[in-house]
């Protein structure tokens, strides 16, 4: 069933593959794709380098600080409808609500760019990140936690000295797979990201993802345009498959 | 023992700021879903009335003169409605069946070899992105099939979306059922694919509709597969082979219109609350479930 789509992928890109593979060029003419590799990974590492810091602070007020409270279950209830909010909403409502504070803050002309999407990238992952850091520290042995409070350490020094080395492989798995769920990510990211085909330079500028650019182009193309979408598209199935495979063996290995 | 250097007083401090730092993050990291939501309603309310349920989407003409006149945009969505509905009805008969019959065989079978590789197929499946498999239902039906854009493409992409969320909320609910309750078929000479079909799917009906459920919410919401499959079309169209609207869809074009813009904020309240309804309705399953048993 999956292994169908393959060889679909391959006799359309193949004869193209090599003016598309990994050819640094920058000119669409010459379809090189270097511009949108850069542009998703740009996008993705920023979105989870924003989604750390709240993902994690949420995860240990649900399962540490407050936990098994009803406040806690709130805030669950509440990350999770994060996830439910679909990715074209979000991209509304980054465009009418983030963007222009973007652009207030005078960095970029219009607010669209790398920066944008990332944040809006980053709120999205949340709910996915959370919900694996939350059973993960839920799971660190309440015996261990309750030897480091008998020695006198503080509540800070439980978190940092016991569970977060107890948990660590499970947390990067979550990340990775957050960050998995952000490569992908289509439509936000085009609706923010300011669709301009180089490789991004600064932080606030426009740039294009993989994905954004098989949906901004997809409406017109045919011939060799097309084939060069779809092996677009195959790396980015790739890509993501292997992200996807790395942080799930993490889990295996750790749980 | 004295200790000159006595930190503790930096160590509680310490220790208070970062329960501070914790909640403020955690307050920021709801803010986002409080404030989409106060958005969409503030802004969509005006649009949604009875014709929006019941007519299909204005062209830019219409909604250039209501706009002008400061009225209401005239029309609605049941178009996109129509399209939704349909495309979601077809995807769901084609997936549940399949996937629900999937995870049962997973569930039966576990430890097998072919089994752990089916799973690492579904964890893979569920990992690629929603583009991706546009593309793919696009390479297979719109080229291969039909010559065209269609509603069934569409529901091929959401359908395909749908397998992995079915296929692990079906295995997993079958794992939560006591054995015992197997063996007490069994005992009583009912035939195996009696005992799936009349005991176990009954007893995990709450958990297989959760994951249903869920699986549903997810696709309606979603945009990218269709605009590589189906396209779009300005009528009601009940038909599969031919183009078809969805509602995310059609926020995608009021988007793009610059006439339409307002319309899209009631759109997309419909469909969060849409969304958000699946979602409690589950929520609410699954909570009753795990409470019986």
């Amino acid at each position: 069933m999956i292994k169908g789509a393959l060889p679909a992928f391959r006799e359309f890109g193949f004869g193209f593959i090599f003016s598309t593979d990994w050819n640094p060029t920058e000119g669409k003419e010459s379809y090189g794709a270097l511009p949108f590799i850069a542009g998703t990974l740009i996008t993705s590492l920023l979105a989870l380098a924003i989604c750390f810091p709240l993902a994690f602070s949420t995860s240990l007020f649900i399962a540490e600080y407050f936990s098994k409270t009803k406040i806690a279950s709130v805030l669950s209830t509440l990350v999770d409808l994060l996830a439910g909010v679909p990715s074209i909403v979000y991209g509304l409502w980054g465009f009418y609500t983030i963007r222009p504070l973007i652009a207030g803050l005078g960095y970029s002309g219009q607010g669209y760019g790398i920066f944008t999407s990332g944040l809006i990238l980053a709120i999205m992952i949340i709910p996915y990140a959370t919900s694996i850091s939350n059973e993960i520290i839920a799971m660190v042995p309440n015996e261990l936690k309750e030897a480091a409070y008998s020695l006198g350490a503080t509540r800070l020094e439980v978190i940092t000295n016991v569970i977060l080395p107890n948990s660590r492989s499970g947390l990067v798995a979550g990340y990775i797979l957050a960050l998995g769920r952000a490569l992908g990510e289509t439509m936000a990211v085009t609706m923010l990201i300011g669709n301009a085909n180089v490789i991004p330079t600064g932080f606030f500028s426009p740039g294009n993802t993989m994905a954004s650019i098989i949906a901004n182009q997809f409406g017109e193309a045919e011939g060799l345009k097309l084939s060069v979408l779809i092996a677009i598209g195959l790396l980015l199935f790739v890509v993501t498959a292997i992200v996807n495979a790395i942080g799930k063996m993490i889990i295996r290995k750790f749980a | 023992m004295i200790d000159a250097n006595d930190n503790s007083k930096w160590r509680e401090f310490k220790n208070k700021l970062f329960f501070r730092v914790v909640i403020l993050l955690s307050g920021i990291t709801i803010s986002p879903i409080v404030l989409i939501v106060f958005h969409l309603l503030v802004k969509g309310y005006k649009q949604i009335n009875f014709d929006f349920f019941t007519k299909v989407a204005p062209d830019t003409l219409q909604a250039m003169t209501a706009v002008r006149n400061g009225e209401l945009i005239p029309g609605g969505i049941a178009n996109g409605i129509s399209g939704t509905l349909l495309m979601v009805l077809t995807a769901s008969v084609m997936a549940i069946p399949v996937s629900v019959a999937i995870g049962i065989f997973l569930y039966e079978n576990q430890g097998k070899r072919y089994t752990n590789l089916i799973r690492n197929l579904t964890d893979i499946l569920q990992g690629v992105p929603s583009i991706v498999l546009g593309l793919i239902a696009y390479i297979w039906i719109v080229k291969g099939v039909t010559h065209g854009f269609s509603a069934l493409a569409g529901s091929i992409a959401l359908a395909i979306m749908m397998l992995p969320l079915i296929i692990r909320s079906t295995e997993e609910t079958m794992k939560m059922i006591p054995v015992s309750i197997k063996e007490a078929g069994a005992a009583l000479g009912v035939p195996y694919h009696k005992i799936i079909l009349k005991v176990m799917i009954p007893t995990g009906a709450s958990g297989l509709t959760t994951g249903i459920l869920l699986s549903i919410s997810r696709v309606i919401g979603e945009t990218a597969p269709l605009m590589l499959t189906t396209l779009g079309s300005t009528a009601i169209n009940l038909d599969i082979t031919k183009p078809t609207s969805a509602v995310p869809l059609q926020i995608w074009e009021f988007y793009n219109n610059p006439n339409m813009i307002d319309l899209v904020w009631s759109s997309s309240l419909f469909l969060m609350g849409l969304v958000l309804t699946l979602n409690i309705i589950a929520k609410r399953i699954s909570m009753k479930y795990s409470g019986n048993s």
